[in-house]
C-alpha cells in the first residue's frame, strides 16, 4: 500500500522494537508462571465441564482443590493426567471424584511422565481436534458464501436473555450486521469463575457461558444460512477468566473475541502479573481457533483525552501486536482498536480522526483494525448523535477499517433499541455505498494537517515506547502512562491466583497450539 | 387527516401562550405537536400502520401522521409519527428541587474552602457497586475534567480520591473512614433494571447502620440522576447531566460550611 500520510518507516521499525523488546521483558516473566484461570482452561480443554450440587463449577473445584493442597504449581494436566493413569478414568470423571472427596489428586500413586502423557494427550489431542474441526467449518462457510468486503459491521446485543438476545440477534443479521456482539453482564469481568447453563438474567448484557455461547451460535448459523452470509459471533475474552472464556470460545466456533493484553489491568483493576499470563494462553487458544481478537485502546480515551493521548492508543497497539506475535498469533487475527472519540467542538477534529485512523491503517496493514464510534461526547441529543456517526462512518470507509462497531443514536440513552440498530445499520450502509471508492480517489496534502499530525502522534509514540521498554512494561502501568490510571503490581484483583510453575509442570495445550497447525 | 409537507388547514385553536395549559410546540403556539419513533412487533402492512394510529390516539394524539414506516424483521416494523397531543400541564404550579447554589469557579471554591474551612478537603468518589462505568466519576474527579470544567483532582483546596469502578458499597464506606472524607461523591451509569435505586439506597442504609451518615456530605450522580431522586434516597445532592466539577464542588463545599463541619 502506498503511503498517504509519508510516515517514516524508520520510525515505525524503531517503535516496534522497542515494543517487541518491552515484551521479551514480561515474556520472562510469563513463562514461568500459571494461573487459577489458566488452569481451569485447561479443564475444560481436556472436557471437564458441568457445576456441583452448590454451582460451582467443576474445574474450579479441581484447581481448588489442587490449590488447597498448594500443588497448582504442578499444573493440573499432570494431577489429572495421574489419576487417569491409575485410575482409567476419563477427566470428566477425575473431577466429578475430585468433587465427591472420593478421589485426593496429592494421594494418588505418582506415575511416570511418560504414563501421564500417555494417558492425557490422547484427550488434548481430541480436543485440538474438535477445535481444528470448527475452523474448518468456518471455512466451509466462507467457501461457499464469500467473505464480504470492506468493512463488517459490529452490532452489539445486550438484553441480559439469551433467547430475547437471539430475536434482537437475528434481526440485526437480517438488516446487515456481519458481526454480533453478546455484551456480558456488569460484573462478569471480576467473577473467578465461569457460570454455567443458558441464562435470561442480566444487568446491561448476558453472561459468557459456554451453552451461551452455543445457543447463539447455532441461531446465527441459521440466519447465516438463510441469507447466504457467515455471520460472526463475537464475546468478551477479558477479566478474570480469559483462558476459560477463549477456550469456550474455541469449542463453540466463535469468531471474534475481545482480548486485550493490558485492559482489564487498566479498567477493571485486575492484577497486571495475572492479566499478562492469562492474556498469553487466551491468545494461544484465540490463535489456533482462527479467532480475530480485539484489543481495548478506545478505551483510553473514555479516560483520557482523544487528542492528546493519541500517542499512547498507537503505542500500546505496538505492544498489544506483540504480545499477540509472542503468543503465535498472527497479525491478520490482530483487530488493533482504537476510537472515534474526539470532542466535537474542537476545530478540525475530523480531520485528527482521520489522520489517526489512516495512520493505524498504514502502520499495521494487514490487521483487521477495529475501530470504535464516539460515546464519550455522546449526548442524548439523538440527532445530533447519528451525525455523529455518519462522521464516524466516513473515517472507516475513507481508511478502510475492518471491524466497525456500529455506533448508536441512542449511545449514552439506553441499550439499543432494536430500531436504533436499523437506523445505524441504514446510515452505515448509506455511506459505505455512496462513498466506496473515496478512500481510493483522496491524496493528502503533503504538509498538511493530516500529514503532519499523523507523523507527530507516531514521533510521540516511538518516544513513549522507547521510555517503556527503558522502564519496563509493569512500571509504565505503575505510572499511569496508559488512560492516565495508575495501578500498582501487586495490587489489584486476582494476585492470588498465581503461581510459580513446578518442575513436573506441562500444559498439553500450549505445546499442541503454539505455532500449531489450523 | 395526515397532514402531509405543509400544514394547509386553518388553526382552530387558540393561539395566546397560556401558562396554565402548556402544551408542546412545533411551529405554532398550542399546536401539541410531538414527534415519535417506535416498533410493534407485527408485520409491515396496512393493519400494522392502522395499529399504530390507534395506539397514538389512546396515548391522546390528535391530526395522526404516520410518516415513515419500515420492516425491521419479518414480524417488527418501526413508525415515526407525528401527533398533537391533546394534553397540557400547569407550568405556574410546578415546582422542582435542584441544587440551588450559585455555581462558583475553581479558584472561587478554592478561596471559599481557605475562608471557611481552613484545611483541604478530602473527597472520595467512585463507581459503586457492579457498575464498571468510570465515565462519570472521571468527568467529575479526573484533573482534565470534562467539557472544559476542570476535575476535582486540580482543585488546590482538595485531595480527590477516585476509587474507579465496581466499588462495593462496604469497601467505599471503609475507604472513606480511612481517607477521613468530608464529602462522598457516588457515580451510577448503569441503570437497567433500576440497579442503580438498590445499590444507592444501600449504600445510605450501610452509612445509617453505622452511623456514619452525618460525617459525610454525600452525593450521587449520573445520566439518569435528578436531584429529587437523590434527596428521595437520602443522598445531600444529585448530579444529572450537564453538570459538572464545578457544581459539585461548590455544593460540597456550601454543604460542609452550613453543617459546620470543620
Amino acid at each position: 500500500m502506498e503511503s498517504k500520510l509519508h510516515l517514516n518507516q524508520e520510525l515505525i521499525d524503531k517503535a516496534r522494537a522497542s515494543a517487541s523488546r518491552a515484551a521479551d521483558d514480561v515474556q520472562g516473566f510469563i513463562d514461568v508462571h500459571t494461573t487459577v484461570t489458566v488452569e481451569r482452561a485447561v479443564c475444560r480443554l481436556l472436557g471437564i465441564d458441568g457445576v456441583n450440587d452448590v454451582e460451582v463449577p467443576l474445574p474450579n473445584v479441581v484447581v481448588d482443590h489442587l490449590m488447597d493442597k498448594k500443588v497448582l504449581s504442578g499444573g493440573v494436566a499432570f494431577y489429572i493426567g495421574n489419576a487417569m493413569a491409575e485410575y482409567g478414568l476419563t477427566p470428566q470423571e477425575v473431577a466429578e471424584k475430585v468433587n465427591s472427596g472420593e478421589i485426593d489428586l496429592t494421594k494418588v500413586p505418582v506415575h511416570s511422565i511418560d504414563e501421564i502423557r500417555g494417558a492425557i494427550m490422547p484427550v488434548a489431542e481430541a480436543t485440538a481436534e474438535r477445535i481444528r474441526g470448527n475452523v474448518a467449518q468456518r471455512n466451509a462457510y466462507f467457501e461457499e458464501y464469500g467473505d464480504k468486503e470492506g468493512p463488517l459491521l459490529y452490532l452489539i446485543v445486550a438484553t441480559g436473555n439469551i433467547y430475547e438476545d437471539i430475536t434482537q440477534a437475528k434481526a440485526a443479521a437480517k438488516q446487515g450486521a456481519d458481526v454480533i456482539a453478546v455484551i456480558r453482564t456488569t460484573g462478569q469481568s471480576l467473577l473467578d469463575y465461569v457460570p454455567y447453563g443458558a441464562t435470561t438474567e442480566g444487568f446491561g448484557g448476558t453472561y459468557a457461558t459456554q451453552e451461551n455461547f452455543r445457543l447463539m451460535r447455532a441461531a446465527l448459523d441459521e440466519v447465516g444460512e438463510e441469507q447466504h452470509r457467515y455471520i460472526r459471533l463475537c464475546n468478551y475474552c477479558s477479566g478474570l477468566c480469559m483462558p476459560e472464556i477463549a477456550a469456550m470460545g474455541a469449542l463453540e466456533r466463535l469468531d471474534v473475541m475481545l482480548n486485550d493484553a493490558l485492559y482489564g489491568i487498566l479498567f477493571r483493576d485486575i492484577n497486571m502479573q495475572r492479566t499478562l499470563v492469562d492474556q498469553y494462553f487466551s491468545r494461544i487458544i484465540n490463535a489456533y481457533a482462527g479467532v480475530i481478537i480485539n484489543t481495548g485502546e478506545d478505551n483510553y480515551l473514555t479516560t483520557d483525552d482523544a487528542v492528546e493521548a493519541a500517542h499512547t492508543v498507537l503505542a500500546s497497539q505496538f505492544l498489544n501486536e506483540q504480545f499477540a506475535l509472542k503468543a503465535g498469533l498472527p497479525e491478520e487475527q490482530q483487530g488493533l482498536g482504537h476510537a472515534f472519540e474526539m470532542d466535537p467542538n474542537v476545530e478540525n477534529a475530523f480531520l485528527l480522526e482521520l489522520a489517526q485512523a489512516q495512520m493505524a491503517r498504514e502502520i499495521f496493514p494487514k490487521a483487521p483494525l477495529k475501530y470504535m464510534p464516539p460515546t464519550k461526547f455522546m449526548t442524548g441529543n439523538i440527532f445530533r448523535g447519528h451525525v455523529q456517526d455518519a462522521l464516524f462512518n466516513i473515517v472507516t470507509c475513507l481508511t478502510d477499517q475492518r471491524i466497525h462497531l456500529l455506533g448508536m443514536l441512542t449511545e449514552a440513552i439506553h441499550t439499543p433499541f432494536m430500531s436504533d440498530r436499523a437506523l445505524s445499520i441504514e446510515n452505515a450502509q448509506y455511506i459505505f455505498r455512496t462513498m466506496k471508492d473515496l478512500g481510493s480517489e483522496i491524496e493528502f496534502k503533503k504538509g498538511g494537517i493530516i500529514e503532519s499530525r499523523a507523523n507527530e502522534v507516531l514521533q510521540k509514540a516511538a518516544d513513549l515506547l522507547e521510555e517503556i521498554e527503558k522502564i519496563g512494561v509493569f512500571a509504565t502501568l505503575e505510572r499511569g502512562i496508559f488512560a492516565d490510571i495508575k495501578r500498582p503490581k501487586d495490587g489489584g484483583k486476582g494476585l492470588d491466583g498465581v503461581v510459580e510453575k513446578g518442575d513436573v509442570y506441562f500444559n498439553p495445550f500450549i505445546e499442541i497450539m503454539k505455532g500449531g497447525s489450523k | 387527516m395526515s397532514s402531509g409537507l405543509y400544514n394547509m388547514h386553518k388553526s382552530n385553536f387558540d393561539t395566546t401562550l397560556d401558562l396554565t395549559k402548556l402544551r408542546t410546540y412545533g411551529d405554532t403556539m398550542n399546536d401539541g405537536k410531538v414527534q415519535l419513533g417506535f416498533t410493534l412487533p407485527v408485520k409491515n402492512d396496512e393493519r400494522g400502520e392502522e395499529a399504530a394510529r390507534q395506539l397514538m390516539k389512546k396515548m391522546g394524539f390528535e391530526d395522526i401522521n404516520i410518516a415513515y414506516k419500515g420492516s425491521l424483521d419479518k414480524e417488527f416494523t418501526y413508525y415515526v409519527a407525528y401527533g398533537s397531543s391533546i394534553y397540557s400541564v400547569d407550568y405556574t404550579n410546578i415546582h422542582v428541587q435542584t441544587v440551588e447554589a450559585e455555581t462558583m469557579t475553581m479558584e472561587e471554591v478554592n478561596d471559599y474552602i481557605r475562608e471557611h474551612i481552613g484545611r483541604k478537603i478530602v473527597v472520595v468518589g467512585a463507581s459503586t457497586g457492579t457498575d464498571a462505568h468510570t465515565v462519570g466519576i472521571d468527568a467529575v474527579m479526573n484533573r482534565k475534567g470534562f467539557a472544559g470544567h476542570y476535575g476535582l483532582e486540580r482543585y488546590e483546596m482538595i485531595d480527590a480520591y477516585n476509587l474507579g469502578s465496581q466499588v462495593p458499597n462496604e469497601e467505599f464506606i471503609q475507604k472513606a473512614v480511612e481517607l477521613k472524607a468530608d464529602v462522598l461523591l457516588v457515580s451510577q451509569t448503569v441503570t437497567q433494571k433500576d440497579v442503580h435505586i438498590q445499590n444507592l439506597t444501600e449504600l445510605i442504609e450501610l452509612l445509617e447502620a453505622e452511623e456514619l451518615r452525618s460525617k459525610f456530605v454525600v452525593c450521587c450522580g449520573g445520566a439518569r440522576i435528578t436531584h429529587e431522586l437523590a434527596k428521595e434516597l437520602g443522598y445531600d445532592a444529585g448530579f444529572g447531566s450537564g453538570k459538572y466539577a464545578d457544581d459539585v464542588a461548590t455544593f460540597a463545599v456550601t454543604e460542609m460550611v452550613k453543617r459546620g463541619m470543620k
